[in-house]
């Protein structure tokens, strides 16, 4: 019964999307208050449905009900209970439940915490938050039923979850991506509510900044979060692979960071507002595209799509009508007239801009790569791949274009700034950057000119962040009260841009300095890594809860002493009979060393094993999480709350009222 | 397929675990070159991986083919050639700069230009623009038209 009570719980979810979406948005152009009130308790109506329906999926899990066909397919009852807990989104239809109960989530969110906004707008973005939920829970229900049944032929056992799904990372990073992906459905519900009430203001920007923030920190996160997971998971040592499906939450990311900055400029300085609305709506659309793509089987090729286009339609039609009503709703409403605010050439304006754009063209390049294989193989021109090599010859340039401006960007004034004013400590950056990228990769492995140059690139930003802070300590004896003025945006922008400069370093060293061996070892015998002897002593055979397979022992030593013992693993699952590589990995903060094992070779109980020696690939994610990281201490700006308060006596209030 | 993987179902097709093969080369530079072909080189046959990463037999072929042609002098051009003309433009994962993939090189750059054209733009509009007092000539223009409503 526990299936039937959870689809019950879904139905009547969708039906109270349906209120949401229809009572708020009459009653706020039918200026019926009562209508406008009703959105708040049919948001919490709704998300608490949801849960419901999602707890149940998950109850059944864990009860091992194999008559559901998704836990058939999904789970074996040797899988271990937290496995059967995260095998409820190891798939299709319960990581669309899960997406779903994301998405009212933050609607309920909205529902509680912005409480303070103008009624009318209030009940708009919640409606619109509404009628996003009604496309998904009726895509859940109509093409992906997660209750659907295997009756009669109930199978005694489950298929087991994948064996790469069976990994703690999993449990994390796909609910923390989807905070993130789905997160930008706020930003977009300001948006279009703006739009709808031909309200584009500081005060709108204010109101869905710290929404926006956290739906990108968020999405920062889940990105890092699959990184690391692909890194000790996969087995072969990579981080990043410019993968479709990677590449589908990475747009969302790169028109959300445009966004962010975007909106800085709307909030302080109200310009710029019609370029902002437009990146919300965009980066939003670029999260129903990567749905699309990832889940229509597109990807696959085009005619797999058109042979099965059930989902793949029903995604496509639903993007459609958000992406074209936007649009359409954009072109009536949205303000073309300058706001008659002057900036200078040199402005942070216009340095914000220049990230705007910078981050719109990597957006556009990685769209354009993703989609032309797909493009030229609907239109009959033959099949194409797009893939790392492209990606990064066109993408590492880009980004790099952005470090000059980031480097001057946080101490330059809004409105007109004059150089004069700060070209001393610029030219003491200039030179510290220089000198430090000649001087530091001598602490690795002696001079390398993209590793100095990456280097100099980073020091050049934290070069800027410090001259900022000194530009602001001018005059005052003391560190401590000029630090405790900086409002918590500030110091989000710091960390942030502090992470991107180590994602910087560690990107370029890593790539640069990683040495990997292929080799074949028999027990006793050593290989030499970069300073490193890594010795094998042999496999031996091991049992897990569901799985066989041989454990290796590798120890490394320096001169003689011991670093690390490594056990990487060999598991073939019961279930499934599939063959995972578990990589052994000694973390450090300068370098990891990393031990996967390939094939027994021989009789003498060789094998082939893979040795790497990644240096400073922690500072990659480190680097990411700060990113994030600042992306949150941005919420804590007291503006925010400030601003909330006076919403209330705002004048749009007494006009409506 | 790799790191989304577990949101989308696409693990279904992929083949796990890592390569690992011992090829002895002639010479240190060859064993470079080959690491870095076997990353630009398509399975023709999988879902989405380099030969590097798969275990299916024709991306084994592959990398065997791909190691006697290195060991036999050829340059990465020929060998990358030798392979578009026997599996089509889909083996290579770093487009050619000739044919339509040009576009693909082109892009960015295209993109690049057109907006700093528009940022160029829209600052030299703004850079004209009278002076109203600032922070509040949004707000005025605003209260203004919400009295006329």
């Amino acid at each position: 019964m526990i299936a039937e009570y959870g689809l019950f719980a879904l139905i009547m979810a969708l039906i109270t999307a349906c209120g949401l979406t229809a009572i708020p948005m009459w009653a706020s152009f039918a200026g019926n208050g009562a209508g406008m009130n009703a959105a708040r308790p049919l948001a919490a109506a709704n998300f608490t449905f949801v849960a419901i329906s999602f707890a149940l999926l998950t109850t059944a899990f864990l009860q091992d009900d194999f008559s559901l066909v998704v836990v058939a397919n999904n789970s074996n009852s040797l899988l271990p209970a937290f496995y059967k807990f995260s095998a409820v989104w190891g798939n299709h239809e319960g990581s669309m439940l899960l997406w779903i109960l994301v998405l009212c989530a933050w609607t309920f969110a909205v529902a509680l915490f912005s409480a303070d906004l103008p009624q009318i707008m209030y009940a708009r973005v919640l409606s619109v938050m509404g009628a996003i939920g009604v496309g998904f829970i009726g895509f859940s229900l109509f093409t992906s039923n997660p209750f659907a049944r295997n009756l009669p032929d109930v199978p005694l056992d489950g298929k087991d979850l994948n064996p790469l799904l069976q990994d703690p990372g999993l449990i994390i990073h796909p609910p923390v991506l989807y905070m993130g992906y789905v997160g930008f459905s706020v930003a977009f519900a300001f948006a279009i509510a703006a739009l709808l009430g031909g309200r584009l203001d500081a005060a709108w920007a204010r109101w869905s900044r710290p929404w926006t923030n956290a739906a990108w920190a968020f999405l920062t996160l889940g990105i890092m979060l699959g990184s690391w997971w692909a890194y000790y998971e996969l087995g072969w040592g990579g981080w990043w692979f410019w993968d479709p499906v990677e590449n589908a939450s990475f747009m969302p990311w790169l028109a959300g960071t445009a966004l962010v900055h975007s909106l800085a400029v709307t909030e302080k300085r109200g310009v710029f507002k019609s370029w902002t609305v437009l990146l919300a709506i965009a980066s939003f659309s670029l999260s129903l595209l990567g749905t699309f793509l990832v889940r229509s089987g597109v990807l696959t090729s085009v005619h797999a799509f058109a042979a099965d286009p059930e989902r793949g339609m029903y995604i496509l039609v639903f993007l459609l009508v958000v992406v074209g009503g936007s649009l359409v709703l954009y072109a009536l409403r949205a303000p073309a007239v300058n706001s008659g605010i002057r900036n200078a050439w040199l402005s942070r304006e216009t340095l914000l801009l220049f990230n705007n754009v910078v981050f719109l063209v990597a957006t556009l390049t990685v769209l354009f790569g993703t989609l032309f294989p797909l493009l030229m193989d609907a239109l009959g021109q033959g099949k194409y791949s797009v893939g790392p090599p492209y990606f990064n010859a066109v993408f590492v340039p880009l980004m790099a274009l952005l470090v000059p401006v980031m480097g001057i960007g946080p101490f330059t004034r809004w409105r007109e700034d004059r150089a004069k004013r700060w070209m001393h400590p610029a030219w003491v950056s200039a030179v510290s950057a220089l000198i430090a990228g000649a001087l530091l990769p001598f602490l690795g492995q002696g001079f390398n000119v993209w590793v100095a140059l990456s280097v100099l690139l980073a020091v050049w930003i934290i070069a800027g962040l410090w001259t900022d802070l000194r530009l602001k300590k001018a005059g005052s004896h003391a560190w401590w009260p000029v630090l405790r003025r900086q409002s918590a945006s500030y110091w989000g922008m710091m960390f942030a841009h502090l992470g991107f400069a180590m994602c910087i370093i560690s990107v370029t060293v890593v790539t640069q300095w990683n040495v990997e061996k292929d080799l074949r070892m028999s027990p006793g015998q050593t290989a030499d890594l970069a300073g490193y002897r890594f010795e094998f002593h042999g496999a031996s055979a091991i049992t897990g809860p569901n799985f066989r397979g041989d454990e290796g022992v590798v120890t490394v030593t320096v001169d003689g002493r011991r670093v690390a013992e490594l056990r990487p693993q060999k598991r073939q699952y019961v279930a499934s009979g599939q063959i995972m590589t578990e990589a052994a990995i000694d973390a450090g903060f300068t370098r990891d060393l990393y031990v996967a094992m390939g094939e027994a070779l021989g009789q003498d109980g060789a094998w082939s094993v893979r040795l790497h020696y990644k240096p400073l690939v922690r500072w990659m994610w480190i680097g990411a999480t700060l990113i994030g990281f600042g992306g949150f201490i941005t919420l804590l700006d007291r503006r925010y709350r400030r601003v909330s308060v006076a919403a209330r006596q705002s004048p749009e209030e007494l006009a409506h009222a | 397929m790799r790191f989304c993987a577990s949101l989308f179902l696409w693990w279904l097709t992929l083949p796990v675990g890592a390569v690992i093969e011992t090829y002895e080369f002639s010479r240190p530079e060859l064993e470079v070159r080959y690491h870095q072909l076997v990353e630009e080189l398509r399975c023709p046959k999988c879902q989405n991986q380099t030969i590097a990463d798969s275990n299916a037999p024709i991306s084994e072929d592959l990398r065997r083919r791909l190691y006697e042609e290195l060991e036999a002098g050829r340059s990465d051009d020929e060998i990358v050639q030798g392979m578009v003309k026997r599996y089509g433009e889909f083996v290579r994962y770093n487009p050619s700069t000739e044919g339509a993939t040009r576009w693909l090189w082109l892009a960015p750059w295209l993109f690049l230009g057109l907006g700093t054209l528009a940022m160029i733009g829209v600052t030299v509009r703004r850079n004209r623009s009278v002076e109203t007092p600032r922070d509040y000539a949004s707000d005025i223009a605003e209260l203004l038209e919400e009295t006329k409503e």
